[in-house]
């Protein structure tokens, strides 16, 4: 209010309005002005791939090794560190070695009353006329088991990583799977393989019969039949091999093997533990069926170890059977 | 011979076979079986736990006809079953809270091959356990990095994948170091049944042949174990595999397998070489250095780090710290206190990454630790466990891990030479500790804005316990775990004592 | 250092210094495939040195000949035994990481561990 002035021309002042927008009774902006809708922002396609272009390059430059300072001074740091550590670690073994029983003589720490009796007894408490075997699977058997389920277990994360599970009406890429490049009816790779594979299966057979009477055992005959299996298929192709091997085929034969195993060996621990002569005849050493579980023992490793090679290959090829 | 002392040998079999068998079996009837194989493994290690601990001995279990230096064994006390029993506990938990996410995040034909793994990581831990054999340790200590590969990138994303080279690179190392010390011990003393080799290491102490090559024996025991259980410097791959894997494979991986190395370092010590001598061979130095290093180094790194998950991981490199910590100390008081932080650290650990998997449920699967802002209201049940597990992380009393911090500052006490380092990295430790772990407290209890949180919080959504029966029953279980530990931790600390006399 | 017994145990030496190059080389290579053939040295080497510890001068293959059974006719088995049990998990790691890498291969195109990491943070960055 004011004393000189009318009401009206009072409120034209400025300072009447100044005092207004200080109480905030009224804002001068409020309703005079008003924001301009933004307008939508276009580009013109060129403009736009040369900002994602200019983004894509501060990106490579952030994340290229060659342009990175400090990751290049810790590369060069770390070749350091670890060519000395190698360094220290291989003089480190070379004194050890030095200090350790000479090689090949007889009376060293090794040769004691362990091995004396593997050899001087082992015919006679397992039956297998190869000393290494009748270890391996008798008198150290659970080594052994787990070393049979290390392999069911690296098969296990092979399919997890490259089994390649199709989804209805998805086509095999050329990208994923290698069928392509399989060679198309090759007439010398099949006539030759017509006549090796079943001679290689035979011997892989052999070799795992023949575990407790002589050098092989189920690891080396397995993998034998394997090789078979793995050239069969080179050389006529997944078409004949899906017929009698697929991922159940693999899966029933390794269970009721890697079963049959937990449980032979589950009855000879037990009965061991508890005292409790066991039932199962050793035989005639040298005869084909001797030598008690071993021989059993022998081909479930052999069957386990002959699908797994296959399985590898056909994983690692196609990522299916 | 009584039907119980049978148990141990049923339950490395049982789940031994269970792995096969799985891989013919639906997911969900793999499911099924394999929380049937924990709880049966659990329980009959109960029972040997309770027969042993009223026998007051320990026991030796021959696996086959022919006794100790011509057959393999296994050796069964009141520390081995316990640890059995633990095992099995925090392996059924961690399954049950994570069973929702392996629906989503693991390929449906591919869900039973993710039993097979849990089985047979289950019997490699047991048998690593019981075994009084080196080489079937070092068979065994195979299964279980395999499997643990397995468990990591089961959920195929880069990540995963990539972290799972990084961790077999690291393992590979470690075993090759491992087998190459094992190989070294049976040259120099002819056995390789602990307590045989432990008499001929005896015998060459006293008359020092073969010093060098028996400290680089031990040495690289040592050092292979300590690189497969992410040691300080040896962790590179440990944030990757813990924070991308699917939930139940963070949980296991974080505690129980790289606790099944330590338990196995902890039976070298005592059963191969004999503590005295490792005391004196001066390889625990190492390990104290390292560990305390890695004490402080993880937590700084968990402090840095943005994402919920990769935290705890780095936290976990922290908690590896003090367990080796424990070790480098070099009394008995020091390993009892590592053995109850084994435990502490394995309760604490996975029930921390299921609650953060709760509390992330709740925020669009976000993991950073801005986006759980007020998450600890939207999943009540949650947001209580994680508080739960962050002050058992930071040693507050009652619950387990303020009875491992004061196990160890005890222990420090008795050591004059390690005494002042060892306090202090423990102190400066807990501040970490509690500055990454309550800030994440706080923030999951910071209510959102008024207006809702705009953009940040969209996706928020709220669970009651009744939405995920399963998760929640984890975390409670994992929270009595937890109190049960913490509040009645003087017989548990006399088990291990009474454990650890058996043990030599 | 006893150095005639260093030249005496020379099988020894060579598996240590085996061991070291495949040891060296999982650290350093850059390429997986490398790395996964430094991994197989450093296993080997590890073999050879403990097939070496059964060997004894003049000893046979312990496979009963003409049911001799005698310590001084055969070498030592249980070497030979570990041995077997050893490869086999050498065969199955390598299966394993070979599949990782053609795994990161696929994804990736590059063999380069630590190109893929960037990599993949480059790829939650854009």
């Amino acid at each position: 209010m004011s004393r000189k002035l009318s009401e009206e021309e009072y409120k034209k002042k400025l300072s009447y309005r100044m005092e207004q927008w200080f109480a905030g009774q009224r804002d001068p902006y409020l309703e005079h002005l008003r924001m301009k809708p933004q307008a939508e922002r276009t580009l013109e396609p060129e403009k736009e791939e040369a900002l994602r272009k200019e983004k894509k390059e501060r990106l490579d430059k952030v994340y290229r090794i060659s342009d990175n300072r400090p990751v290049k001074l810790f590369e060069k740091l770390y070749r350091i560190f670890c060519v000395a550590f190698c360094f220290f670690l291989v003089i480190m073994l070379l004194i050890a070695v030095s200090f350790l029983p000479s090689y090949g003589e007889d009376e060293k720490p090794v040769n004691n009353e362990v091995s004396r009796r593997y050899i001087e007894k082992g015919l006679q408490e397992t039956g297998a006329v190869n000393i290494v075997t009748g270890m391996i699977l008798d008198y150290r058997a659970f080594d052994t088991l787990g070393e049979s389920h290390v392999l069911f277990a690296a098969t296990c994360t092979v399919l997890i990583l490259l089994r390649h599970d199709k989804k209805k009406g998805e086509r095999d890429t050329e990208e994923e799977t290698d069928r392509v490049y399989e060679p198309k009816n090759d007439v010398i790779l099949q006539m030759v393989s017509k006549v090796l594979v079943p001679p290689i299966i035979l011997f892989g057979i052999y070799v795992i019969l023949c575990g407790h009477l002589g050098p092989g055992g189920g690891f080396s005959g397995g993998a034998v039949i394997g090789a078979g299996l793995i050239l069969y298929l080179n050389a006529f192709g997944f078409a004949k091999t899906e017929k009698f091997f697929s991922e159940k085929t693999y899966k029933v034969l390794s269970v009721s093997a890697l079963g049959c195993y937990c449980l032979a060996k589950s009855y000879s621990f037990y009965t061991g533990a508890n005292h409790i002569e066991s039932v199962i005849p050793l035989g005639t050493p040298g005869a084909i069926l001797s030598s008690g579980l071993i021989l059993v023992l022998n081909i479930c490793v052999g069957i386990v170890v002959a699908g797994t090679m296959y399985t590898f290959y056909v994983m690692f090829r196609k990522g299916g059977y | 011979m009584s039907f119980v002392q049978n148990f141990p040998f049923f339950s490395i079999l049982l789940s031994l076979f269970a792995g096969p068998l799985s891989s013919v079996l639906s997911g969900k009837a793999a499911k099924a079986l394999n929380a049937a194989v924990i709880t049966i493994a659990g329980v009959l290690s109960a029972a040997t736990l309770v027969f042993v601990l009223g026998t007051g001995e320990s026991y030796v279990y021959t696996m086959g006809h022919f006794p100790a230096p011509w057959g393999n064994e296994i050796r069964v006390g009141v520390l081995e079953a316990g640890m059995a029993v633990f095992f099995c506990i925090v392996m059924l938990l961690c399954m049950m809270g994570g069973a929702a996410e392996r629906l989503l995040e693991i390929e449906e034909g591919k869900q039973n091959l993710y039993y097979v793994m849990v089985n047979l990581l289950l019997c490699s831990l047991l048998a690593l356990i019981y075994t009084k054999d080196l080489f079937t340790a070092y068979v065994f200590v195979e299964i279980n990095t395999i499997s643990a590969c397995g468990l990591i990138m089961i959920r195929q994303t880069g990540r995963t994948i990539e972290a799972a080279v990084r961790y077999m690179i690291m393992s590979l190392l470690g075993s090759g170091l491992l087998l190459l010390g094992i190989v070294f011990l049976y040259d120099l003393t002819g056995q390789l049944l602990m307590d045989h080799i432990k008499i001929q290491v005896q015998l060459l102490s006293v008359t020092g042949e073969y010093h060098i090559p028996l400290l680089i024996a031990i040495s690289f025991m040592a050092v292979g174990l300590a690189i497969k259980s992410a040691l300080f410097p040896f962790h590179a791959w440990l944030p990757d595999a813990y924070g991308y894997s699917t939930l139940s494979s963070a949980a296991i991986l974080s505690s129980l397998v790289s606790k099944g190395y330590i338990f196995l370092l902890i039976k070298i010590f005592y059963q191969v070489i004999g503590f005295d001598l490792i005391v004196r061979s001066k390889v625990i130095n190492v390990l104290f250095v390292f560990g305390v290093a890695g004490m402080l180094f993880g937590s700084v790194s968990a402090i840095r780090e943005k994402d919920i998950r990769r935290m705890i991981a780095f936290s976990s490199v922290a908690q590896i710290g003090y367990i080796y910590m424990g070790f480098g100390l070099g009394t008995t008081a020091g390993m009892i206190a590592s053995i109850f932080h084994i435990l502490s650290h394995g309760a604490t650990k996975s029930l921390l990454f299921v609650a953060a998997s709760g509390l992330t449920d709740v925020s669009d699967k976000q993991r950073s630790i801005r986006r759980l802002t007020g998450a600890g209201y939207r999943n009540r049940l949650a947001g209580v466990t994680f508080t739960v597990g962050a002050l058992s992380m930071v040693g507050f009393p009652m619950f387990s891990g303020f009875i491992s911090k004061i196990l160890f500052a005890q222990a420090a006490m008795e050591n004059d030479g390690k005494m002042l380092v060892t306090v202090v990295a423990l102190a400066v430790s807990t501040i970490l500790n509690a500055m990454y772990f309550l800030k994440t407290v706080i923030r999951i209890y910071t209510p959102l804005p008024a207006d809702g949180g705009g953009e940040e919080a969209e996706g928020n959504t709220v669970l009651h316990m009744r939405d995920c029966p399963a998760k929640s029953l984890a975390m409670i279980c994992f929270i009595a775990l937890n109190l049960f530990l913490g509040l009645s931790s003087e017989p548990i600390v006399d088990l291990i004592r009474k454990g650890l006399d058996m043990f030599a | 250092m006893d150095v005639m017994n260093l030249f005496r145990n020379y099988e020894e030496a060579v598996a240590m210094i085996l061991f070291g190059i495949g040891f060296s080389n999982l650290l350093m290579q850059k390429n997986l495939i490398k790395k996964i053939i430094g991994m197989n040295i450093m296993d080997t080497s590890v073999y050879l040195f403990l097939a070496v510890k059964g060997y004894i001068e003049g000893h046979k293959a312990p496979i009963v000949v003409d049911g001799v059974q005698s310590v001084e006719a055969y070498i030592n088995p249980i070497p030979s035994g570990l041995v077997l049990t050893g490869i086999v998990v050498s065969v199955s790691v390598s299966a394993l990481m070979l599949a990782l890498t053609i795994r990161l291969y696929r994804r990736y195109h590059t063999l380069n561990l630590d190109e893929i990491s960037t990599l993949l943070k480059k790829e939650e960055k854009s």
